[in-house]
């Protein structure tokens, strides 16, 4: 049993234990550092009919986004694995963001867009919260995935075939890359407008 | 971006690419200048202990753990995926730090592999004793460093098989090459001793032409491109790494697949 299940009074509640507050900030760092420099990485060879802006991509060229991505990919794998393994260990995954019914994130959806959506309590995830954790999760999974096949598509063949070869995985790769940033865009702004929730992931509760 | 130049029979997307984006900008010391718009290191500028050249340095020692780290997945025995012929891409990108119309023109005839370093038998090789070795082929994906990859056939020699000709110290650590325009380039003995590890002199069965690295390239997939030397004049087995052109400037030196 942790803190957060046998507190009664919510004044004194842990919403975010320790490892959580340390593995988030630890995570944001590390993510806002591979997204930087993969933009400029992207911009070597790009995929589509655009480049990232020189000034929002990291590393200044080729070589220095690669010494960034390949530096803070460790940061980004070994904290995210702890992370992942305490979520499951704990049961907070579990807790916190099952079940989700695809009635309740409907309904939430439309109240969270009419801007009725009350975040009064912060120890539990409405449906949309629920469904955006759970979510950018999955596609925290899918991106290391993908990079790994990208980085490794001779040593990690039988990975890099799973996403259809090279090529489809740079674009897997890509388009995973393009869901974090969404799901960051709305995570910002919201931690922004609910600003008790921003004090939750600095002081736990 | 450059200016676009077209090229016949080259891709001058690719080409383009190559040119623009693999050069080093003239202010890239300034390494962490994208990072402070980022806001990535917002957290860390009140701090001078993060400059360009130190954050340069960690780097560089994370890319030298890199180097460890790959070499410890690399395997001797996995093979890079092969593939169709129909699946080769045509024409087949020109890719380098300089133009195609500056690449080096190599003549053939007074051509002469140097050999040198920890080997017995350092005899130079002409192109027509290289021609009379034993011809290997493969079609394998050709990975550049910026992301973008194209799969083409190569046939020549299988490099171990060469060294063993020429009496190579087998248990030395690297394999240095040079190159008849001063590019160079340092590979790990594992590699060089891969099966598909091939010293090229065709493209597509027909001997290489000038843009692909007449008279010789070294062909290995399990590599990124720039790791693939072309116009291979010399090569020396050793214990010392001499480096390469693009490694020094902050390319990762292992760059395994």
């Amino acid at each position: 049993m942790t803190a957060e299940t046998i507190s009664t009074t919510p004044a004194d509640a842990t919403i975010h234990p320790v490892w959580v507050r340390a593995s988030h900030w630890i995570n944001a760092l590390a993510i806002l550092v591979m997204i930087g420099s993969g933009w400029q990485i992207y911009n070597a060879s790009p995929l589509f009919k655009f480049e990232f802006s020189k000034h929002i991509a990291l590393g200044n060229w080729l070589a220095g986004a690669l010494l960034w991505h390949f530096a803070v990919m460790w940061v980004l794998v070994i904290n995210g694995i702890v992370y992942v393994t305490l979520g499951l260990a704990t049961g907070r995954f579990r807790r916190k963001l099952l079940p989700i019914y695809p009635s309740e994130v409907l309904a939430d959806a439309k109240a969270a867009l009419t801007f009725k959506l009350a975040h009064d309590d912060l120890m539990h995830y409405n449906a949309v919260q629920k469904v955006l954790y759970a979510g950018v999760i999955l596609c925290g999974i899918l991106i290391v995935l993908s990079g790994l096949s990208i980085w490794k598509p001779v040593q990690f063949q039988e990975l890099t075939a799973l996403f259809g070869g090279y090529d489809v995985a740079r674009y897997v790769h890509f388009v995973a890359m393009s869901a974090i940033v969404g799901f960051l865009s709305v995570h910002m702004a919201l931690a922004l407008l609910v600003p008790k929730s921003l004090r939750a992931m600095v002081a736990g509760r | 971006m450059r200016q676009r130049k077209i090229i016949p029979g080259v891709d001058p997307k690719l080409l383009i690419k190559d040119a623009a984006s693999l050069m080093p900008d003239p202010a890239r010391r300034g390494f962490l200048r994208g990072a402070a718009s980022l806001g990535a290191l917002v957290f860390l500028t009140g701090c001078d202990i993060i400059d360009g050249d130190t954050a340069e340095g960690v780097l560089r020692k994370i890319s030298s753990f890199n180097d460890g780290a790959q070499a410890a997945l690399f395997s001797r025995t996995k093979l890079a995926p092969t593939f169709p012929e129909s699946a080769i891409k045509r024409p087949f990108p020109f890719n380098a730090y300089y133009d195609e119309d500056e690449a080096p023109a190599v003549d053939g005839n007074a051509y002469k592999l140097e050999i040198a370093g920890l080997v017995d038998n350092k005899k130079p090789w002409t192109l027509a004793e290289l021609y009379a070795l034993p011809e290997v082929s493969q079609i394998t994906r050709h990975i550049c460093v910026e992301g973008w990859s194209a799969i083409g056939s190569w046939q020549g020699a299988v490099l171990s098989d060469f060294l063993k000709r020429i009496g190579a110290d087998t248990s030395a650590k690297y394999i240095w090459f040079k190159c008849a325009e001063g590019y160079t380039n340092t590979i790990d003995m594992p590699t060089a001793l891969h099966p598909q590890t091939q010293m090229s002199f065709k493209f597509d069965h027909k001997i290489l032409p000038r843009a692909y690295g007449f008279p010789m390239k070294i062909r290995i997939p399990t590599k990124l491109g720039f790791k693939n030397p072309k116009y291979v004049v010399a090569m020396e087995v050793t214990n010392t790494d001499h480096g390469g052109y693009w490694e020094n400037q902050g390319y990762n030196w292992f760059s395994g697949l």
